[in-house]
């Protein structure tokens, strides 16, 4: 029973950590048509930059706070002064994303060195938590809490606020955007450099589960790719939905046939691409 | 003029083992074995316009497979050879029926998630592939009696199987199968009107990709005596695919002249720039942007316009 | 009953995206040999209807026959070799290659030697000589050479008319072939389309009234996915439903 609780809450503490991450991912494809692959490099550069800001600030949400603006000002300069120039040219934009990717990985181990660096846990949640008979770090209890947050923001900038209303109105049809006169270069780079942030501020907020590592964004990246592709490219719901989808098969994966953990966890995207409607596949299929 | 490029480069090449010693030597067998591997991809990518970023998986099955039997089962050689061929082979057929259920983006992402799927197995399933350990004691095939342990003649072997697969893309792309790809990647609406099956078309090429990246992959485990999971990885595929988009997707030399940078700034630059992945990242996309067409058009447009120049 | 086998029969085709009926309960049946017009307000459905006899769209239901032959669920590539060929609206060469070249990839779609694999394409002499011969018929062969990207506007509609016409087809559709060509070069092409010979079926659909009422024998009106009016020229033109789906509410 204990087992099944502790995986369970695991898997939904992953589950958060792999929303900040892919609710990015999931609004920066819809919007701009640009699988961004830089994305898990993001999110390991949140990690580093938030282990420094930890040096000087300890104070976890601060870190966080500030990594995911850094991060985030990064995005905005790549958006700027990269993709824009490839504009139109969706598959040069992806190999560029490819290419920085590459460049952020190294830099960061350039840096900060090929050891794995631990985040430490803030203190006020170091005590592990009872839950239903299973002592539970509270800290991923809270993540859990963020992610939900994080999803209810998102929520209400998308449906209730003007720029919510613009992202969508580009997500649904660009060139109507376009013609009704919706500033899509400037929102290209908002909704990057929110994509941006949610990554990077993800990446130290995961920090105490996942530590900051080399190869972070390789192990990250994949997941953000199945989980929108299984939710549906644009879609913040799917995004949430599929994000802790992904957060139980891979934790239960991992600890029932670890073997074969990752077969199980790229099957269903295999499955949804391959076989799924026109629907998502149009989208892809530029 | 292409003529005599290529016969230079051949001249070349068969004096390096007289000239250099063991190590450029032995850098240029795996300059050879990437050039392979790149050359296959670019049936896909530059040729079929469907790009794809697993093709390691044709590379390390073929390795995994082979290395397995040998040491595993202990079966010889010339039986191992075949049938990991084969095998891989096989399974490109199976991975294309999957990856080409989507074109463009979709295409790409399928063919990530089949190579992440594999190298999750190969890292997980330890008691197969001894995970990150990786397969060790694996030893070169003597052909003929030939000791391919010898630098030298590891060279030959490598450059006469590099001549050989090289040759017979570039048949396959200059034939008319090979015109009708290039159709299918310019206006596959148009070619399905004129009356091709451009989902056979391009399924047939992706086998055909997926066997030369077995077959490289053969000689990846031969030469280095060791296979491991990272060379499923999506940076081993990532690798590749930069080096043919950067060397030049469209024609028969980029890939082999990117696989050669890439190869240079891997095991050469990195010994003097501390970060040749950083350089890497840094090249590609500067090629991206400003030379999309690859090095090799781009620096032919350049000598183009240089000659118009002069008087 | 039909005595002959129409070379185009269609019933009841329904194609709708989403909530709206683009084709709604079609029924054609063209005879062989005829010179068929299809006009209609912009959005009456006439191009879907082009992609769902070639096969590019699904229907949603109903039956399409080529000369007798059921093609309603074979993909696009086999209805060309039912004898079916079509050019598009919007110009879909390959920009890259020379026209002779564009011709040969058409030649080669209905071709065996297209699965050939390993002797260069330029060893096959005849099936260049065989491109330049269709370019010689639209009047094209001097240009045979030359990349696509190098030739005039109304020079690249007469290679998509080309290309068609090197497959031998037995049913044409010619989608807007007059669309954006100057007086002279909207003459050069209605002329040759009125050369081509009876052994071929022609559909067209066309905006420009004057060249497509020379052409057509059969007329449909076509009006938000539904035929209007059908008959000959004179019995169209005279219709008043004719000029009220034109002048009326559209």
């Amino acid at each position: 029973m204990q087992f099944w609780i502790i995986q369970t809450l695991n898997s939904l503490a992953l589950g958060g950590l792999l929303f900040l991450l892919s609710s990015g991912f999931s609004l920066i494809f819809g919007l701009m048509r640009i699988a961004n692959l830089t994305h898990g490099a993001l999110f390991m550069l949140g990690a580093y930059v938030g282990v420094m800001v930890l040096k000087f600030v300890p104070n976890l949400w601060l870190a966080a706070l500030i990594g995911g603006l850094i991060v985030a000002a990064f995005g905005g300069l790549l958006e700027r002064f990269v993709l824009r120039a490839l504009s139109g040219n969706s598959l040069g934009q992806v190999l560029v994303t490819l290419g920085v990717a590459f460049i952020i990985a190294d830099f960061c181990l350039i840096v900060w060195g090929g050891d794995p660096i631990p985040v430490p846990t803030p203190e006020a949640l170091k005590r592990p938590l009872m839950v239903g008979g299973a002592a539970f770090p509270a800290y991923r209890l809270v993540v859990i809490g963020i992610a939900v947050v994080t999803a209810v923001v998102l929520y209400l900038l998308m449906e209730r606020t003007r720029l919510g209303a613009m992202i969508r109105a580009g997500v649904d049809d660009m060139q109507m955007a376009r013609a009704v006169g919706i500033p899509v270069s400037r929102l290209f780079t908002i909704v990057f450099c929110l994509g941006s942030a949610l990554a990077g501020a993800g990446g130290i907020i995961g920090g105490p589960i996942l530590s900051a590592y080399p190869g972070l964004d390789a192990d990250m990246l994949p997941l953000a790719l199945i989980i929108v592709i299984l939710g549906g490219v644009g879609s913040l719901v799917g995004a949430f939905i599929g994000s802790f989808i992904i957060g139980f098969i891979y934790t239960f994966g991992s600890a029932l046939l670890p073997d074969l953990a990752y077969v199980i966890l790229f099957l269903p995207m295999i499955f949804v691409i391959a076989f799924r409607p026109r629907g998502l596949f149009g989208r892809l299929g530029t | 003029m292409r003529r005599a490029a290529w016969g230079l480069m051949a001249i070349a090449l068969l004096g390096i083992p007289f000239i250099a010693g063991n190590y450029y030597i032995n850098f240029t067998s795996q300059i050879f074995i990437a050039a392979i591997f790149a050359a296959s991809l670019n049936l896909l990518v530059g040729y079929g316009g469907l790009p794809s970023l697993g093709h390691a998986s044709y590379l390390g099955v073929a390795a995994y497979l082979s290395a397995w039997m040998y040491l595993k089962l202990g079966m010889a050689h010339w039986m191992t050879a075949p049938i990991a061929i084969a095998a891989t082979t096989m399974m490109a057929g199976l991975f294309g029926l999957i990856a080409l259920r989507a074109t463009g983006l979709g295409f790409l992402m399928l063919t990530l998630a089949l190579s992440q799927v594999l190298w999750g197995t190969a890292y997980r399933w330890v008691s197969v592939t001894e995970g990150d350990n990786g397969l060790r004691g694996m030893t070169r095939p003597a052909p003929f009696g030939i000791n391919l342990e010898d630098p030298t003649a590891f060279y030959f072997f490598a450059l006469a199987i590099a001549v050989l697969a090289i040759w017979l893309m570039a048949r396959f792309v200059g034939s008319p199968f090979g015109a009708t790809l290039r159709g299918t990647r310019d206006q596959a609406r148009r070619m399905s009107a004129l009356g091709h099956n451009v989902w056979l078309i391009r399924w047939i090429t992706f086998v055909y990709a997926g066997f030369w990246g077995a077959i490289s992959g053969l000689l990846f485990v031969y030469y280095h005596k060791y296979i491991h999971p990272a060379s499923l990885s999506l940076t081993t595929s990532a690798e590749a695919l930069i080096g043919v988009i950067a060397g030049g997707s469209g024609t028969l030399a980029g890939p082999l002249i990117g696989a050669a940078i890439v190869m240079v700034l891997k095991n050469y630059v990195s010994s003097y720039i501390e970060r040749w992945n950083m350089l890497l990242g840094f090249v590609f996309v500067g090629i991206v942007i400003f030379m999309p067409d690859g090095l090799v058009p781009g620096v032919r447009r350049l000598w183009a316009r240089w000659k118009a120049r002069r008087p | 009953m039909t005595a002959t086998t129409a070379a185009l029969s269609i019933v009841a085709l329904k194609k709708s995206f989403g909530g709206l009926p683009a084709t709604n309960d079609v029924s054609i049946e063209v005879l062989p040999g005829e010179r068929r017009l299809i006009i209609g307000p912009n959005g009456a459905g006439k191009t879907t209807l082009f992609n769902l006899i070639t096969g590019d769209l699904k229907a949603d239901g109903g039956e399409i026959r080529l000369f007798g032959q059921d093609v309603s669920r074979l993909p696009p590539h086999r209805r060309a070799h039912c004898g079916l060929a079509r050019t598009y609206q919007i110009i879909t060469l390959f920009p890259s290659d020379s026209l002779e070249h564009n011709i040969a990839l058409s030649l080669l779609g209905l071709s065996p030697l297209r699965w050939s694999a390993f002797r260069p394409l330029g060893r096959h002499a005849h099936l260049y000589d065989e491109a330049r011969g269709v370019l010689k018929r639209v009047g094209l062969d001097r240009l045979a050479g030359r990349s696509i990207s190098e030739v005039s506007y109304g020079e690249k509609r007469r290679v998509e008319i080309a290309m068609a016409l090197a497959q031998k087809p037995r049913l044409l559709l010619l989608d807007e072939p007059l669309a954006g060509l100057s007086r002279e070069e909207r003459m050069s092409v209605t002329e040759l389309i009125a050369a081509i010979p009876r052994e071929t079926t022609v559909i067209m659909i066309e905006h420009d009234m004057d060249a497509a009422l020379g052409f057509a024998e059969q007329i449909t009106v076509l009006h938000y996915g539904s035929v209007i009016v059908e008959g000959t020229r004179a019995e169209v033109v005279a219709d008043p439903k004719t000029r009220e789906v034109y002048l009326g509410d559209s």
